[in-house]
């Protein structure tokens, strides 16, 4: 038995008070939101392995309330009992999987070689054309994310079909990487602003060009900026959904497209819906818990300077 | 031009007098390529000649081809200057050929009597697509739900805003809510409208609309009348976006020395008082990118809407862009939906700047 000798005042017992209760608050508010942002998630991931009936009981936990069912995976021929028979759903899903992978891989790296280029001319030489000095040229720049998509999407369609662009990857590449190109210089000027110029002084003083100390110096000290670019400008290229709906129909669809357009028709099933949504934005929900600090230092670059 | 540099080169350039050539021959001479590729493309659309081009492409590489020479012909003749202006060259090319053209381009077809599917082609009608536009209630009815959906911004970046604070506070599992909250951002568009608006929200047995009869809604209809319909569209946006602004926000927090807030605790400010005279005003640069980089999205607003209630119930969700994508997917009217988009483009410009100005008086102004 041991009595108490040394107590907390009164002072100190109210505060512990109020942060045990400042603790369940803030905890309550993350929980909350956490429920709120990955719920739809998990639901879709659930219903993609739900039967009709479950899906009109809106049963929620696997089971427990329902028993799994590859139903849904079955109808994309991706289950493991369909998996190495043929299927039609599948060869469709795949294709446009894989337009959707080299198209946003693509324009990303186009993007990324393009800008950093000319975020490191910008951020170390100073040019002049016509009237336009450096800042003009950085405003010209970043003022292309200020154009909405729809303005150009009319006269990209008829200039397209003079070209006979529609419908191809390669028209979609140029596109996306025009729509990301600012965010990457964005980045990449901070980036590049915070790397000191003695280094290349050092390495010119070697016997570099300025090229040479760029691809061998510059670059790789760079690197996490230009890994956080390409990782932000393939989330956005990945999901873009409007410039595909136009300019695509047959050949070119990506997975956004298809998507879209299962969900238009009346007949088709939840759980395959569900499926294929899941399917769909699985490569995200992964490149989003690895790469995560990635995605963050992109888009805090512009933010703090 | 070599003034103001950050980086001092001294190169000694040693250009003879056949680089020199070479380099302005490819400098003038693949202009005149592409402008005679052009014109015997012209000839045979206009002329009558027929040359057997299917299409425009010839141009279109003798327009790369013309790219590539300049840039090369940059190097030869100007030397160690000709290198820096490679850094920047091809990107300008790129966003100047795939923007300004095309601009220019949809400037023609603005002013253009111009439907897709009528065989007609394309005819020149001078103000009537002007005409069209103020006397059409749908583009209007547009523009006004654009007013409202910019608003939204704002409750947006007071949840945004307390997230980020909660995310910054002394707590366990950071990497996990962080990783959770980031990921509606992830998300495609499209797939989010199935998953919430069209699953979710289900009227009979989606989990959302369950919860909503338990708190007591009797028929949650999401999308049936206009003011909840342009609600639930705010608040899917809303879900998708918030990440991107509480992100940006965080990087600010974190960026605040931790002197600055001890010395307000010092000086005896607590909670509330040391969040609105100390953290909020060095805050304020951070917000404002924030919230403006926020606005460039949502005036882009249109994926979620095309394909959950595709503008509907009458028109309450339609945004400009969704209006005009039915615009040339219902009508194939490329020319009205043209000057549609231009307005819009001219109200944007008009808009972005008068607020840049404000944010940049105001910022002045406080210090």
């Amino acid at each position: 038995m041991t009595t108490q000798i040394f107590r907390d005042s009164a002072a100190d017992r109210t505060f512990r008070a109020k942060w045990w209760t400042g603790r369940v608050v803030i905890y309550g508010l993350l929980i909350f939101w956490a429920i709120v942002a990955l719920f739809p998630i998990y639901w879709t991931m659930t219903t993609s392995f739900k039967m009709a009936p479950d899906v009109m009981k809106g049963s929620l936990v696997p089971w427990w309330d329902f028993t799994p069912k590859w139903l849904g995976w079955k109808s994309l021929g991706l289950s493991p009992s369909t998996i190495f028979e043929q299927s039609t759903v599948r060869g469709e899903f795949l294709r446009r999987f894989y337009n959707s992978a080299v198209i946003s891989v693509s324009s990303s790296i186009l993007a990324v070689i393009l800008g950093s280029m000319a975020a490191y001319g910008l951020s170390r030489f100073s040019y002049k054309f016509l009237w336009m000095k450096n800042a003009d040229i950085s405003f010209f720049f970043l003022s292309q994310l200020i154009l909405p998509p729809v303005v150009l999407a009319l006269p990209f369609l008829v200039l397209y079909r003079e070209l006979a662009l529609l419908d191809t990857q390669i028209g979609l590449i140029l596109l996306y990487t025009l729509s990301v190109l600012p965010i990457v210089i964005w980045i990449m000027r901070d980036q590049f602003a915070g790397i000191p110029t003695e280094l290349e002084e050092a390495a010119m003083v070697d016997g570099q060009t300025i090229w040479g100390a760029y691809l061998t110096i510059i670059l790789p000290i760079a690197l996490p900026g230009m890994v956080a670019a390409l990782i932000l400008s393939l989330v956005l290229t990945w999901n873009e959904y409007f410039f595909a709906a136009l300019l695509t129909s047959t050949y070119a669809n990506t997975l956004p497209v298809m998507v879209a357009s299962q969900t238009g028709s009346q007949g088709i099933s939840w759980w395959s819906m569900a499926a294929l949504s899941f399917a769909a934005i699985l490569p995200l929900i992964i490149i989003g818990i690895g790469l995560e600090r990635f995605i963050i230092k992109g888009m805090a670059a512009g933010a703090v300077k | 031009m070599s003034e103001g540099d950050l980086l001092h080169v001294v190169a000694s350039d040693n250009i003879g007098p056949t680089r020199r050539i070479l380099g302005l021959a490819l400098i003038w001479g693949s202009p005149a390529v592409l402008a005679v590729v052009a014109l015997v493309q012209v000839l045979q659309v206009w002329g009558g000649f027929d040359f057997g081009f299917t299409n425009w492409r010839p141009t279109l590489y003798a327009f790369v081809f013309y790219a590539a020479c300049l840039c090369w012909g940059q190097v030869l003749v100007k030397g160690e200057q000709g290198k820096r202006i490679l850094f920047v060259l091809p990107a300008a090319l790129f966003v100047v050929s795939l923007t300004v053209f095309p601009l220019l381009f949809g400037l023609i077809i603005a002013f253009s009597d111009w439907n897709l599917s009528s065989p007609d082609g394309r005819q020149f009608n001078g103000m009537a697509n002007l005409v069209q536009m103020w006397r059409d209630p749908f583009y209007w009815n547009a523009l006004t739900n654009m007013v409202w959906y910019v608003l939204a911004i704002l409750p947006e970046y007071v949840v945004a805003f307390l997230l980020a604070l909660m995310l910054n506070a002394d707590i366990r599992g950071q990497k996990f809510f962080r990783v959770a909250f980031l990921m509606p951002l992830m998300l495609s568009p499209v797939a989010v409208s199935w998953m919430i608006g069209k699953s979710m929200m289900e009227t009979r047995f989606g989990p959302l609309a369950n919860l909503m009869k338990h708190l007591g809604w009797e028929d949650p209809s999401f999308f049936s009348s206009p003011w909840i319909a342009k609600s639930t569209m705010m608040l899917m946006d809303a879900w998708t976006f918030i990440p991107f602004m509480m992100i940006m926000i965080l990087a600010g927090l974190q960026a605040i020395p931790k002197e600055l807030q001890e010395a307000a605790r010092v000086d005896g400010a607590t909670g509330w008082r040391a969040f609105w005279e100390v953290t909020f005003p060095l805050m304020l640069p951070v917000s404002i990118t924030a919230v403006l980089i926020r606005l460039i999205f949502k005036l882009k607003l249109a994926d979620i809407v095309i394909s959950v209630t595709s503008g509907g119930p009458g028109g309450a969700t339609d945004t400009v862009t969704s209006f005009i994508f039915r615009e040339y997917r219902d009508r194939s009217n490329v020319g009205y939906g043209t000057m549609l988009a231009m307005v819009y483009l001219v109200i944007i410009i008009v808009g972005m700047t008068l607020l840049m100005k404000a944010a940049d008086r105001y910022m002045k102004s406080s210090y």
